[in-house]
């Protein structure tokens, strides 16, 4: 497993993509930091330490202003991790690279288990580098603006923390997705409409009727959101999060779901 | 058979590889049905049938990558799947597409040495035996598809194994690669490797090969030594005469059953042409001349090895086709 699992990270590292998404992820988490920061920071000036925003619904409060902002890469910048783990897994197919990997390790489950387990260092990397560059550019807009970036709020580092481990499980969901779905295109293609369209919708939609309140928060998006404690969503009022250990649980929950199916489908094939 | 401990590594199984009634199925097409043969180690065995026959097929269940749909095939005596670090006792080659495009050739040998166990200097090596190591940096993807031929089998001796299994390893190789190719598998044999090679025409391999594991449509239609196929190829003499009936008698009363009309181009009203087996231009000539039979042309036609192959893989060449016309008459 120690070897498959070495194989695994090198596979990784040595093609292009790991950088080229890490810069994408870069440039989107960035730009999103800095118009989030200045659009809230905007709406509510002088706000300050006043307390809850009053009528008008999107002010908010440093603190929750600060949060939402910070957990930008677990609320919307997550998309990067699950395309690197989904690549790891249809990449191989796409070049039948999948080949000399079976012929490496023949046994399947051994194969997907160090696939999954790569997930979590490559996960760490884009947690680190997604949080680093919301808190950068966010909290150099926020101070720009005149507002508290709390950087040095206990609660501001404990979700931080979260939402670097969010993103490091999204990679393995990443990967359980790409071994359910091993087409490369369509894998690319369901996982942005999923993440940035479908369940975005669904969360406006089913929040709104009464009976369905409750079913958001299970979302794999949500669940993410949960483990960090905040997100733009929950701060809207949009929709209420799971606690963090029930989002964690409820995310690794996905993971290992359709691991188990890409186990059971792509990976029982033959391959010809 | 009593050995020492010492000598485990080189037991009754070693280097053997049994397909045992192996068959494969996908959906109504039949790839391989009831193929039963084995390869031993120190010889070069090539394995060879026409495209679409079941090479691919059957490699890949030999490998594991492929569930038979009856039937077995191991190496060393056991199914590919059970045997831990399978690369250190079979290097296999498929397919040259089997790269990702965006990766270094050293790069790609590095993604597998963790699972070989070898350090990093190994894939340097193996780019060496190749003559890859001009190119050890470059990206696959810019690669030419002998150079890709070249790399797969790198990939194949990371491990030192001591059995290969190359699938069309000629493919894309120039007359220079090709001739370097049959002296690298020949030493690989004489190392005493068990050399297990597809391809789908038998010239290609003529002189590399030891043995010959001929199939068509699946199913195995000769299994020798190249010496034995060998001594199934014949001579054969082309006869044209202006009198055809008196040169079909002659044939008929000399040589019953190894002769057969044959379509001539310089054949006319009245005139036939035969060919016959296994007998000498002189033969024939001096049996014609004796009958009073006119001969236009008399021609010796060796019926050389890939004859026999095609004609056992039932791609008959020409020479069959009189009696096929005749059948489609009927
Ligand atoms: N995945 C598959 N699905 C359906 N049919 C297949 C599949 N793989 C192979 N076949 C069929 O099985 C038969 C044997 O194919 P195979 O690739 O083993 O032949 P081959 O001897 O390797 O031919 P070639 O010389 O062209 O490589 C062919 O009829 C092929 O169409
Ligand atoms: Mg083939």
């Amino acid at each position: 497993m120690i070897a498959a699992l070495r194989s695994e990270l090198r596979k990784t590292m040595t093609t292009r993509m790991w950088w080229v998404l890490l810069l994408t992820m870069v440039v989107y988490m960035a730009f999103l930091a800095g118009v989030m920061a200045f659009s809230f920071a905007f709406e509510a000036p002088g706000a300050g330490a006043a307390g809850p925003g009053g009528e008008e619904g999107m002010a908010l409060a440093p603190l929750d202003l600060a949060l939402t902002v910070y957990t930008l890469a677990p609320t919307l910048g997550y998309v990067f991790p699950v395309i690197m783990g989904a690549l790891s897994v249809s990449g191989e197919f796409r070049h039948m690279t999948v080949t000399p990997t079976l012929l490496a390790e023949p046994r399947r489950t051994v194969v997907l288990g160090a696939k999954l387990l790569a997930g979590l260092p490559i996960g760490l990397l884009y947690g680190v580098v997604g949080t680093l560059t919301t808190i950068g550019t966010g909290a150099a807009v926020l101070a720009a603006l005149g507002e508290d970036p709390m950087l040095t709020d206990p609660e501001v580092l404990r979700t931080a923390a979260l939402a670097v481990l969010a993103m490091t499980v999204w990679a393995v969901v990443g990967v359980g997705f790409g071994a359910a779905l091993k087409n490369q295109v369509v894998a690319v293609v369901v996982v942005l409409a999923f993440t940035q369209l479908v369940e975005p919708v669904l969360r406006v939609a089913l929040g709104l009727v009464e009976s369905l309140q409750e079913v958001p928060k299970w979302l794999p998006g949500a669940a993410g959101e949960a483990i960090a404690g905040a997100s733009f969503y929950s701060a809207s009022g949009i929709n209420e999060l799971l606690p963090r250990w029930q989002g964690l649980v409820v995310l690794i929950g996905y993971a290992l779901v359709l691991a188990a199916v890409g186990r059971l489908t792509t990976l029982r094939r033959d391959i010809t | 058979m009593i050995r020492s401990a010492g000598h485990a590594a080189t037991d009754d199984h070693s280097g053997m590889v049994v397909v045992d009634h192996l068959s494969k199925s996908f959906g109504a097409v039949h790839a391989v049905e009831d193929l039963s043969f084995a390869v031993g180690p120190g010889r070069v065995t090539g394995f060879l049938g026409p495209n679409g026959a079941g090479k691919t097929t059957t490699l890949r269940m030999l490998l594991g990558l492929v569930t038979p749909t009856s039937g077995s095939a191991t190496i060393d005596g056991r199914p590919y799947r059970e045997i831990a670090r399978p690369l250190r006792v079979v290097g296999a080659a498929l397919e040259a597409a089997s790269f990702h495009p965006g990766r270094t050739a050293r790069d790609h040998l590095r993604v597998y040495a963790p699972q070989v166990g070898v350090p990093d200097s190994r894939c340097d090596e193996v780019l060496a035996m190749t003559g890859l190591t001009e190119a050890a940096r470059r990206r696959v993807g810019g690669f030419s598809l002998g150079m890709r031929q070249r790399l797969g089998l790198a990939t194949t001796l990371l491990g030192d194994p001591r059995v290969l299994v190359l699938d069309e390893p000629a493919n894309g190789l120039d007359p220079e690669g090709i001739a370097w190719l049959r002296s690298f598998l020949r030493h690989l044999a004489r190392e005493g490797r068990t050399v297990l090679v597809s391809s789908h025409v038998l010239s290609e391999v003529q002189q590399t090969v030891d043995d010959v594991v001929i199939i068509a449509r699946g199913r195995l239609v000769h299994s020798s030594s190249l010496a034995e196929l060998d001594a199934l190829t014949e001579r054969a003499v082309t006869v044209l005469s202006p009198d055809g009936m008196g040169l079909r008698t002659l044939a008929e009363d000399r040589w019953p059953g190894r002769w057969e009309t044959v379509d001539h181009p310089g054949a006319g009203a009245g005139t036939g042409a035969v060919l016959v087996r296994d007998v000498d231009a002189a033969t024939v000539g001096a049996a014609a001349f004796a009958a009073r039979v006119e001969l236009h042309e008399l021609a010796t036609r060796t019926v050389d090895l890939e004859d026999v192959f095609l004609r056992l893989t039932g791609q008959a060449p020409a020479e069959g086709q009189s009696a096929s016309t005749m059948g489609a008459v009927a």
